[in-house]
């Protein structure tokens, strides 16, 4: 779409980025590049500042320096183009709604200010609803759904934004194996189709079964890149600075280890 | 006198209507406190809109309301933001400061010339009968923007109060979007300060929403319902309170409300205690069968 075909290769560019909360760096002098049509994985441990990166990206937390290109342009202009899948445990999930009208909010950024969602929102919705197994749930308070489920709705919900990039906050935390199978089908179906997918992951276990490209982030950008160079035990010793018991490694992990939880 | 209760009365029930609306969404956003603090805050900026201009009129004094109430709520902002303090102890430390500040002066402002006759005192607990037709029209239009701000940022005000970082994710501009809520929340305040006055009048803008949410799961549904038991709170209050003489009508506003909240507790659809009961015991006797085929086998082994 853009003439310049290198935002089409890198659709997001940071440039020595730092943040901070309350004085406490989270992000110190961040550059990368992230490459299009990849299923990116953002691993580190706890504090590293994985969910501040993506804010950083979408422009939702002030910046301290540094600069941040998302599809050529800057993060608030390209915002109908990103989609965003918050953390599952940020919402109320009590809120007295229905699965339909949260996924219709996937739409809302196409409606702008004061237009209220229709038919058309409502069968896109539907069919989002659809691809992640959901359709039967339409009208069901988002208050009886269980935790998998309310993934899913969130999932949905980014699908009906039809956005180039998404950014998806541990989208595997707290849910069954079937719904974390159900989402990663539908990552790599987003990949298939071009899309380029960033997800803040915790279990090493599956990072390669996973992820095709991966940045390793402590604070600091340990290592980023294609999986099969940077998942190394050199890199992850950086990145979880020893605190990590045991290493996905060699060959044994990818079955034997299932059984252990993440890396966290 | 008849005529004038009926013009009170639609005044109030259009406040409880506007209170109702605008507080679903507070409540929503976990605010409801903020609100408490807010109204209280208001205190101070009456007694001194008073002194200050020597009048009685609504217009200067609920313009002093709003200015000390907003700059509660910022100080409330101000302390959670730069120091350790929590949001809970910061918004007690405000309201107490400035409900405290507040009794002060009125104690003061009575003491002046014709401080004893200013009605001031009206202004703690609410006095319907003193509501002139004037200040009745200014409610009604106020009110009326009110929901009209509610009807036409629906959409971004469920954003807001949902995910807001979601909201930010798709470009709107939520900071705005939260201080418009806030400023509608100021405003149902300081409109109810005269008919409900300051240390109840954040029970307006809860307890309506809280007992919609026992009818229904839906905010399309909550939010007309919550306006409606306002209203009906509002208007039950203003009958009340014309029994005796110089009766407070906020108290019996808010124990109006609070009799539609613990009807809705009890007997709710959504989720009131008797439905809940209800479906326990049907649970429970539906369980029941599954036990007696369990017993043969646990008496077999206790005889044996």
């Amino acid at each position: 779409m853009e003439p310049n075909g290198r935002q089409d290769d890198l659709p997001v560019v940071v440039r020595n980025l730092t943040v901070a909360y309350l004085q406490v760096p989270a992000l110190t002098d961040v550059s990368l590049a992230l490459p299009a049509g990849k299923l990116i994985g953002v691993i580190g441990p706890n504090g590293a500042g994985k969910s501040t990166l993506i804010k950083a990206i979408l422009g939702l937390v002030p910046r301290l320096s540094g600069d941040v290109q998302v599809l050529g342009r800057s993060p608030a202009l390209a915002r109908r183009d990103v989609g965003y899948v918050p953390q599952r445990v940020s919402v109320d999930w009590d809120f007295p709604t229905d699965v339909l009208d949260v996924v219709m909010m996937g739409r809302y950024g196409y409606l702008g200010l004061l237009r209220r969602p229709g038919a058309r929102e409502r069968s896109l919705a539907l069919e989002a609803l659809a691809k992640v197994g959901m359709a039967d749930f339409a009208h069901r308070p988002i208050s009886k759904l269980s935790g998998g489920q309310q993934q899913r709705v969130f999932l949905a919900r980014a699908l009906a934004q039809d956005a180039r990039i998404y950014f998806m906050d541990e989208p595997f935390a707290g849910v069954d194996a079937a719904t974390e199978r159900a989402i990663i089908e539908l990552l790599v179906e987003l990949k298939d189709r071009g899309r380029t997918v960033v997800v803040v992951h915790h279990d090493l276990q599956t990072v390669r079964e996973y992820f095709n490209w991966l940045v390793l982030l402590n604070a600091r950008v340990v290592a980023a890149g294609p999986a099969e160079q940077v998942f190394t035990p050199e890199n992850l010793g950086l990145t979880y600075g020893g605190r990590l018991g045991y290493l996905p490694f060699p060959a044994r992990a990818s079955q034997a280890a299932r059984r252990s939880p993440g890396g966290d | 006198m008849f005529a004038n209760a009926l013009w009170v009365m639609s005044g109030t029930a259009l406040l409880g209507l506007a209170a109702g609306v605008l507080g679903t969404f507070s409540l929503l956003r976990r605010r409801a406190l903020m609100g408490d603090v807010l109204a209280h805050a208001t205190l101070p900026g009456v007694v001194l809109a008073y002194m200050a201009t020597g009048t009685k009129a609504a217009g200067p004094l609920l313009a002093g309301a709003a200015a000390t109430g907003v700059l509660g709520v910022l100080a409330v902002l101000a302390i959670t933001r730069y120091s350790r303090v929590k949001e809970d102890a910061a918004m007690s430390i405000v309201l107490t400061v400035f409900f405290g500040i507040g009794i002060l002066l009125l104690g003061v402002a009575q003491r002046m010339p014709g401080g004893n006759q200013s009605g001031l005192d009206r202004f703690l607990f609410g006095q319907a009968a003193a509501i002139v037709p004037r200040d009745v029209r200014l409610i009604m239009a106020v009110a009326a923007a009110l929901c009209l701000l509610v009807l036409l940022f629906y959409k971004e005000f469920k954003l807001l109060a949902f995910d807001r970082d979601f909201g930010a994710g798709l470009g709107f501009p939520m900071t705005a979007l939260d201080l418009l809520l806030s400023l509608g929340v100021v405003t149902a305040v300081v409109i109810g300060l005269e008919a409900v006055g300051v240390v109840l009048m954040a029970a307006l803008l809860t307890t309506p929403a809280m007992a919609a949410r026992y009818w229904t799961n839906r905010l399309s549904a909550i939010v007309p319902l919550a306006g409606l038991f306002g209203a009906a709170s509002g208007v039950a209050g203003t009958l009340a309170s014309q029994v005796g003489p110089r009766m407070p009508t906020g108290p019996l506003i808010v124990l109006a409300g609070s009799v539609f909240f613990l009807v809705s507790l009890l007997a709710g659809p959504e989720r009131g205690l008797l439905v809940r009961l209800f479906r326990f015991m049907h649970a429970r006797a539906r369980t029941r069968p599954t036990q007696h085929r369990l017993q043969p086998q646990a008496r077999g082994g206790d005889g044996a």
